[in-house]
């Protein structure tokens, strides 16, 4: 071995132990363990908070709404698909006030006439015509029984 | 002797041929290239394997999902940022395609196209396909996306340092750049939902039922009934990224 070489071993040396430590230092607890990723990380997100509650947790408290809702069409509508989403008022009734929409552009959304939607998946309206007197769509129907008519 | 000489280069060149060849042949048959339903292949039958099914001749293109996505998973408000939205394809009689989605379908689909006008035309609602080959986990220089073991492709926003490669690698545009993280963001499947035994938002707030999710390695299951009972297909099944999202009713205008 050239002597030169002899002499840069012992810093060749400190180096590996430099990129050793450091690399020890640098690469997170759980990297590797499943994978080429942080594996705390799916724990990270998986407690990342919710904000859709779920029907489960509407019917505790409105089970008389829950009752109407499944007696007619929209039986298979959970509640947070026209109240938006529940978790905070789930916690916090008082203070946490859902929506309560019922206008011809929020029901329209499903039931406005629209080529792309299947007659047999939905029934369907033209917004601007039916029934104009009426400004707004529960002024006559019952959300939850959609049938139910008013007046 | 010069004679000699060639013909054993020859030999030679044959024997490397052939090993190569061999190599080869034996490589692609170890990761053949499919466009069956079941490209994808889960490694490990002990855990679920997630995958979403969705029945465009039930969706009604009122754009629920991706308004309740945003919420569930505080995605920007402002357009642009999309985990989830909704398109509406309208093939018109004079053989011309339009594709729109105002606003990612977050207020609603309006038909733009007279009846009159119009050959065909459904909604197709797109979401991140959780490829088992995702081409967005390959390109990430870092490690910061990953395929957890359930199978749901997953952004670590502690680790990822913004580079946009995975967003160009992606070929169903499912990533965005997070405005105020300025990492990587992506569907995760509401991952913080499965894992409590909740339905993701878009499922849940979905008024027609025309999306399912379950466990491929149950065989009694909701997604094995479904791809028994529909014709299903994988958005770009040429690309092989073993896509877990199948769509019933899927024509070949979707892209």
């Amino acid at each position: 071995m050239p002597p030169q070489l002899k002499t840069l071993l012992p810093l060749l040396a400190v180096f590996i132990c430099l990129f050793l430590v450091a690399r020890h230092f640098l690469i997170p607890e759980s990297f590797g363990k499943y994978g080429h990723y942080r594996a705390n990380s799916m724990d990270e997100i998986a407690a990342l908070p919710i904000h859709y509650a779920g029907k489960s947790v509407c019917v505790d408290c409105h089970d008389t709404e829950a009752a109407k809702l499944s007696s007619d069409l929209h039986s298979g509508l959970t509640c947070e698909v026209c109240h938006g989403p529940g978790a905070k008022h789930a916690d916090d009734p008082e203070n946490n006030k859902l929506e309560k929409p019922g206008t011809r552009e929020f029901c329209g959304r499903c039931h406005s006439f629209n080529a792309a939607r299947r007659t047999e998946v939905i029934h369907q309206i033209d917004i601007k015509v039916h029934n104009i007197e009426k400004e707004n769509c529960i002024d006559c129907h019952n959300p939850h029984a959609v049938w139910e008519m008013k007046e | 002797m010069g004679n000699e000489r060639v013909n054993e280069t020859r030999r030679n060149f044959l024997r490397k041929s052939a090993v190569l060849a061999g190599t080869l042949l034996a490589s692609s048959a170890s990761q053949p290239f499919t466009a069956m339903i079941f490209a994808a292949n889960q490694p490990d039958k002990s855990k679920p394997w997630y995958a979403i099914g969705i029945d465009i001749e039930k969706c009604i293109g009122c754009g629920m999902c991706a308004k309740a996505c945003k919420s569930e998973n505080d995605v920007p408000k402002e357009p642009f940022y999309y985990r989830s939205w909704v398109e509406q394809y309208i093939l018109k009689n004079d053989g011309t395609l339009k594709v729109e989605s105002p606003n990612g379908g977050i207020d609603g689909q309006k038909q733009s196209v007279p009846d009159e006008e119009i050959f065909k035309t459904f909604s197709v609602p797109k979401m991140c396909n959780h490829c088992e080959k995702s081409p967005c986990v390959q390109v990430c220089p870092v490690g910061a996306t990953f395929d957890s073991p359930e199978g749901v492709v997953l952004v670590d926003d502690k680790y990822c340092i913004g580079c946009r490669y995975c967003i160009q690698a992606c070929p169903y545009g499912c990533r965005y750049l997070h405005p105020e993280k300025k990492t990587a963001d992506k569907c995760t499947l509401c991952y913080h939902r499965i894992t409590k035994g909740l339905n993701p938002a878009c499922f849940e707030v979905c008024p027609t039922g025309a999306r399912i999710y379950g466990d491929l390695n149950d065989k009694n299951g909701v997604m094995h009934k479904f791809l028994k009972e529909h014709n299903c297909h994988v958005l770009k099944p040429n690309l092989n990224t073993g896509s877990k999202l199948f769509y019933n009713g899927l024509s070949a205008e979707v892209r």
